[in-house]
């Protein structure tokens, strides 16, 4: 039984005794159990190593720490042996005997599960490794420290700190001028400074005191998966700054706490819910909060798979029991959100930001990222921001950089440049309300005003990396075909404008496309976004238009010449068989489906046209190149 | 569902109708889907329409008001699984089990969905089979990590 923390004094007690009992030379072998390496087989590698150091009779002289995302999904699972900071990636079960026996005295390492750059030189230290190397890890910093399933973790890194220094020396109003003279920007995608949203939500009216403090955990942009990493690393992070935002926002009245979460992120969901629980035993949630006078709960809502709920009003008609469907914003949420209450809203990221403001200062956090906020808190872009860098590229994971990296340092320095040697075409930020940016735009510096003059826009920070065998039509063709599926209806515009923008592009993917194709979605577009309630709506041709400015050729060849020059729509393709390669292995004609591969053993393949449905399992499976796509 | 447990969720959720969502997604982990006759029960406990219970139903993609099938098979088709090929995953597993439309074929053995994105986005593209993660997944692949279900 835990015994609840009623002031700060106690607070700082409870962690000077905690980093007391803390021995840092202790070995501790971290695990990284976030959903990315927990697919790659991390649950069976901390039961493997578990086992091992049973065997050993270890167990109790080494600690095993499942912790949450360390970034690096590429090469998952990744064990980090603390104290010396050994990097191994891509370890398996079957590692975890060496690793016990070989890897825990004074100095050893084993070589083979370093990570290895693509010359060959391989980096012990995690803070060596050129992915890790080129990043400023601030929210991030503590996911490989603290196992998210003890409180205790949190508290002996200095969690929970920032709460009470603002509990016991800052008035709410500095709390909001604070977050203000920071320039934080909303990091869900709009960049609204969260501090003139705060102040806002504050000095609205509210008769009985009521205020809603929401978390927006409805990560719905695809290719986006930091919150998510927030959540399941380091939630404690994220329930602190909703609590010193309640302090600022709020306080003396009643603020009430909501977290709207995506129902497909089941273990984010599990985390959270276990350090709200863990916060309220240890009274840093529930009444009377740190001796401040302040009661402050938080509830979990679980949305239901509706990508237009991650708008603010939609998602305020969801936790209500109503079906996510936006609303006409002509009175702001902050004056008239939840249940006709002021509400402020703010996403995981932006809320993770706010303890360490407070922790380290304005000036400090100023110092990082772009332009000036001093008179303007729209100024410029400061702090860091996590980037889901993925698709063609060849370290994939989370990446967190100071606002104003350029494009090509997030690819090329820290994501090792474009997978398999092939060229590199666009990246695409923003989720589907974003757009590609094509090469010639790398050097772009990445902050919330760049990107969006160049067609794009922050987003939630997704960024997918597409290369030469990417169709930028069928790039536009999946965004349009997911917003139509996403929009929820209610206005005409979104609702059938996205259908017949869909059904264009799909038939100029198909091969049937006609002159004037291409000015007929550029109108269409501009009806949909002008007649659009949301910014779903408003956005929604975003993706269609960016492909069309920079990469406008590649609709012209699907129109005139039925030619797709990445080898991807189904419509425009042929497969064939090249004889000089087939050395007649029979795998091809074995796993093709429809049978339209013929040949014997050891001699040349023949692929009849008529019965081939353009897969591509021939192409996949062939180890010889002999099957050609074009 | 027996009535007992139908009674144990909505007092689990004090019978709020802010709560209709949650009490869905409780009745659904429980059934698989949203049998009809829990659902008209909800609208009359909670005293609200049953038009109100069947729009959420229908609007959110998670919920499926017809039985699913005793394996769950989920492709994510996020951007970063779409570019590496999370199409043809689908048409694959469309073609080997036969699965209609709806998703469920017609045994009840296997239920095919999609989703937005589970946040693996780096190991793409990506199946969960029964809860359980497959990552950079290709058709070939595929049939390895399926044969027990076809045997099943």
């Amino acid at each position: 039984m835990t015994t609840p923390i009623k002031t700060a004094v106690e607070l700082s007690a409870c962690r000077e005794k905690l980093q007391a009992e803390r021995d840092p030379q202790r070995k501790v072998i971290s695990i990284c159990a976030g959903t990315g390496c927990r697919a790659s087989g991390a649950i069976k590698l901390g039961d493997a190593l578990r086992g091992a150091l049973t065997e050993k009779g270890l167990d109790q002289q080494v600690q095993i720490r499942p912790t949450g995302c360390q970034g690096f999904c590429e090469c998952g699972p990744l064990v980090v042996m603390h104290p010396d900071q050994t990097l191994y990636q891509k370890v398996k079960a079957e590692d975890a005997t060496e690793i016990v026996e070989q890897g825990l005295g004074e100095g050893q390492v084993i070589d083979r599960l370093l990570y290895q750059d693509a010359e060959g030189k391989s980096y012990r230290k995690e803070s060596e490794v050129p992915f890790y190397r080129h990043q400023k890890h601030l929210l991030l910093a503590n996911n490989s420290k603290i196992d998210p399933t003890l409180i205790d973790d949190y508290l002996a890194v200095g969690g929970y700190g920032a709460l009470a220094q603002v509990l016991a020396e800052m008035q709410p109003e500095q709390v909001c001028a604070t977050i203000k003279a920071a320039g934080l920007r909303g990091r869900g995608g709009g960049g609204f400074p969260a501090g003139v949203k705060w102040e806002t939500c504050r000095a609205a009216p509210s008769a009985d005191g009521v205020r809603y403090i929401i978390c927006n955990a409805d990560e719905g942009d695809p290719g986006a998966f930091m919150d998510s990493a927030l959540m399941e690393g380091n939630p404690h992070s994220v329930i602190e700054g909703m609590i010193i935002g309640a302090f600022a926002i709020a306080h003396p009245g009643q603020p009430i706490g909501y977290v709207y979460i995506r129902n497909e992120y089941p273990l984010a969901v599990e985390r959270l819910r276990i350090a709200i629980d863990q916060a309220r035993e240890r009274g840093l949630l529930g009444k009377n909060i740190l001796g401040s006078g302040m009661d402050f709960d938080i509830q979990i809502n679980k949305g239901g798979g509706a990508f237009v709920c991650g708008e603010s009003t939609a998602l305020m008609a969801s936790i209500e029991g109503f079906v996510g469907e936006p609303r006409a914003k002509h009175i702001h949420t902050v004056e008239a959100g939840l249940y006709d209450k002021p509400t402020n809203l703010n996403n995981v990221e932006t809320w993770a930001n706010v303890p360490l403001i407070i922790n380290r200062g304005v000036e400090w956090y100023t110092d990082i990222g772009t332009g000036d906020v001093s008179d303007n808190p729209w100024g410029g872009s400061k702090g860091t921001k996590i980037f889901a860098l993925v698709g063609k590229v060849n370290n994939t994971g989370l990446v967190e950089v100071p606002m104003g990296t350029s494009l090509r340092q997030i690819i090329y320095d820290i994501g090792g440049g474009i997978n398999g040697g092939k060229k590199f075409k666009a990246v695409q930020t923003g989720g589907p309300s974003g757009g590609c940016l094509p090469e010639s735009l790398l050097d772009l510096k990445v902050d919330f005003d760049q990107l969006t003059e160049a067609g794009s826009m922050m987003g939630s920070g997704g960024m997918i990396v597409m290369d030469e065998s990417t169709c930028m039509v069928d790039v536009a063709r999946y965004f349009i075909k997911f917003l139509a599926e996403e929009s929820c209806g209610k206005c005409v515009t979104c609702r059938e404008g996205l259908r017949q923008l869909s059904a264009i592009i799909d038939r100029i993917c198909a091969g049937k496309g006609q002159e004037g194709d291409i000015e007929l979605l550029e109108e269409l577009s501009t009806v949909v976004m002008d007649g659009s309630l949301c910014a779903l709506g408003q956005t929604a041709p975003n993706p269609l238009l960016s492909t069309l400015r920079y990469f406008r050729e590649e609709y012209e060849e699907h129109i005139r010449d039925k030619k797709c020059r990445a080898a991807v729509c189904q419509g425009l393709i042929t497969y064939s068989i090249v004889a000089e390669n087939c050395n007649g292995c029979m795998i091809c004609a074995k796993k093709c489906p429809e049978k339209a591969i013929t040949g014997i053993k050891k001699e040349v393949h023949v692929l009849e046209q008529a019965k081939c449905i353009r897969c591509g399992i021939c192409l996949d499976v062939c180890k010889f190149d002999a099957v050609l796509v074009e | 569902m027996d009535s007992q447990k139908l009674e144990t969720i909505l007092d689990k959720h004090d019978r709020q109708p802010a709560a209709l969502l949650a009490i869905l997604q409780d009745i659904q982990e429980e059934e698989n889907y949203l049998p009809k006759e829990d659902v008209q029960q909800v609208a009359k406990a909670l005293s609200i329409s049953l038009a109100r219970v069947y729009s959420l139903a229908t609007f959110f993609s998670s919920f499926s008001l017809e039985p699913r099938g005793k394996h769950i098979c989920t492709v994510c088709m996020g951007t970063a699984c779409h570019v590496r090929g999370a199409p043809k995953l689908v048409d694959h597993i469309r073609r080997e089990f036969d699965v209609p439309e709806t998703g469920t074929t017609k045994d009840l053995n296997l239920t095919l969905e999609t989703v937005n994105c589970v946040g693996a986005c780096a190991l793409g593209p990506l199946l969960i089979l029964d809860q359980e993660y497959h990552s950079n997944m290709t058709p070939a692949k595929l049939d390895r990590v399926l044969k027990p279900i076809k045997q099943d």
